[in-house]
């Protein structure tokens, strides 16, 4: 299990922080760089990008298969990746842990290795208003594959899941159950333990789309009793192409490969091939080692602050962000209150197109997000073509929410009526 | 300063008070899309007649670049042949390539959107409505069909 190093409770120091992360050196258009994108992709620490080099200037070479002593490192320092991951989201064993660019390529996998072996026609899986094209469009190419039906847990009061009918959504005929662990747009914590004791009980497997859940908060796997968990590292400070999927070992086991290749193999024949164990079976070709060893550093450097106050930074500045928001007349999305959501804040401005918003706001040095975040069924739902979001992480201070709110009043400046 | 190079004056004053922008019953072109990227939306509806766009009208949401280009692009073709429509659409089309350098005369008020250029994210808003009259005059007619929602 993870070893967690606690620096007590409450607000960490994002001012000091920030000092560890190069690119707020920038200045874009000779402003303070304003980065409320995090959501889309995070910031890297020196740490990281160091830990990085290092590799590339000192160890690199491809792994298992060399005896020379550099091979012998990177494997090592591979494997340390897959140990230090592992403890990261709880899971009781590395081989659980199977590496590749993160949360898209991990539902992929699950959606082919599992999905299309186990599931039948005339079974369901379900999914929500909430999802990620990631968590959409694997499924939808299971579900024309296999005959299976998608079924979506519709979005109630508040940004938050309509679990009223839950009993009538997850039936006998539901296979699998994949839901975002924390909505990319709205910030939605769903349920995740209710929904899994509900997929389990009629014997259906939980896919979780971690890919906001695990940068912001504290996440266990056995605790939340889930059966596949998807990790972008890149979202949480680290290498893009890093992170994951974690996967219960006997599904692993039982599931087909998804990539074939070098390296996944035991034995090759001209008409057939045998293959290795879990997570090995699931890496085929060169891996994205120096990523995954960057992503130890990201790691470390989250549980020195501390997951616990990762949360409560950005419940901080949800707050915050949330309150200055209405005041400036913004419409907000989803719940308000930031106990029952993450940092991803969506909004509508004065009837000002994102797009013509987040130009004027990159002017002021102010990173934001325009557009329908991947995410188009819940664009829908919402009733709007677009927002603008803003996405809040480790670095980011109240400043950089009134550089938002004043570069606001510039946007009402130049396309106000 | 970039951003005045982007929202020209006369791009905002299109965008803010949209020229001929109305439902117009009976057209004889007419067709909609939608750039499911941004949530843009254009549909455009013309009378023809002998062989002229004698009225042309745009309905639509979505940024100021994409609305602005609709509005100017119905003031630019009123009245043109569809051969000279199409052939300003085509050089519409290589402005926001880079590659025709926009005269005043045939380009009026569009030549405002040739800072898009410099904004590649932003090209296909300001061409959005050309891409629609292009379809409606290759007599893809009423493709409404295609609505995002």
């Amino acid at each position: 299990m993870g070893k967690v190093i606690e620096h007590g409770s409450g607000a960490l120091d994002a001012e000091r922080i920030r000092k560890d992360f190069p690119i707020f050196e920038r200045t874009p258009h000779g402003k303070r760089l304003v980065y409320l994108d995090s959501a889309n992709t995070s910031q890297k620490p020196r740490q990281v990008i160091d830990a990085v080099t290092d590799f590339y200037e000192r160890h690199n070479a491809n792994l298992y298969r060399a005896v020379y002593e550099l091979a012998e490192e990177a494997t090592a320092k591979f494997e340390q990746a897959r140990v230090r991951l592992a403890a990261f989201v709880g899971a009781p064993d590395p081989s659980c842990i199977v590496f590749n660019r993160g949360t898209t390529e991990s539902i992929n996998l699950v959606a082919h290795g599992y999905g299309r072996k186990f599931v039948r026609e005339g079974d369901e899986i379900l999914l929500s208003d909430l999802e990620h094209h990631s968590n959409l469009v694997p499924w939808q190419f299971c579900a024309q594959a296999t005959g299976a039906r998608l079924r979506f847990i519709p979005l109630g009061e508040d940004g938050a899941l309509d679990l009223s009918n839950l009993d009538r959504l997850i039936t006998e005929r539901t296979k699998l159950v994949a839901i975002t662990g924390q909505s990319n747009v709205i910030g939605t914590l769903p349920p995740i333990r209710r929904l899994a004791d509900a997929a389990h009980s009629v014997g259906a497997v939980i896919v979780v789309d971690g890919a906001q859940l695990v940068p912001h908060n504290r996440v266990d796997v056995d605790q939340l009793d889930i059966d596949f968990l998807t990790i972008s590292g890149h979202k949480m400070l680290g290498p893009t192409a890093s992170g994951g999927l974690y996967g219960r070992r006997e599904m692993l086991d039982r599931m087909d490969p998804f990539l074939g290749g070098g390296e996944m193999i035991m034995e090759v024949h001209r008409d057939h091939s045998t293959f290795k164990d879990p997570p090995h079976k699931f890496e085929a070709g060169t891996m994205n080692i120096a990523q995954e060893i960057g992503l130890v550093a990201a790691v470390d450097y989250l549980e020195e602050i501390g997951m616990d106050a990762v949360r409560q930074h950005e419940r901080e500045l949800t707050r915050y962000a949330i309150d200055r928001l209405m005041d400036a007349g913004a419409r907000v999305f989803g719940s308000h209150d930031p106990e029952t959501r993450g940092g991803a804040v969506s909004f509508w401005y004065h009837d000002i197109h994102p797009h013509d918003l987040a130009q004027v706001l990159d002017q002021e040095g102010v990173c934001v997000r325009p557009g329908h975040h991947c995410a188009q069924i819940l664009m829908r739902v919402l009733g709007v073509p677009a927002t603008t979001r803003a996405s809040f992480y480790v670095y980011n201070t109240n400043e950089d929410v009134d550089a938002l709110i004043e570069a606001l009043g510039k946007v009402e400046a130049f396309f106000g009526a | 300063m970039a951003l005045e190079e982007l929202y020209k004056e006369v791009i905002l004053d299109h965008y803010k008070s949209p020229r001929n922008k109305r439902s117009l019953p009976g057209a004889e072109l007419s067709c909609k899309k939608n750039n499911p990227l941004c949530g843009d939306e254009i549909a455009i509806h013309a009378h023809l007649s002998d062989g002229r766009l004698a009225e042309i009208c745009f309905e639509g949401q979505g940024c100021s670049i994409s609305q602005a280009s609709a509005s100017m692009l119905t003031e630019a073709v009123t009245g043109k042949s569809r051969q000279d429509a199409e052939a300003l659409a085509q050089r519409f089309r290589g402005m926001m390539e880079g590659k025709v350098e926009p005269e005043e005369e045939t380009f009026g008020d569009l030549v405002a959107l040739k800072g898009v250029v410099k904004y590649p994210v932003r090209i296909k808003c300001a061409v959005l409505a050309w891409d629609v009259l292009q379809e409606a005059l290759a007599g893809a007619g009423h493709a409404a069909a295609d609505a995002p929602h």
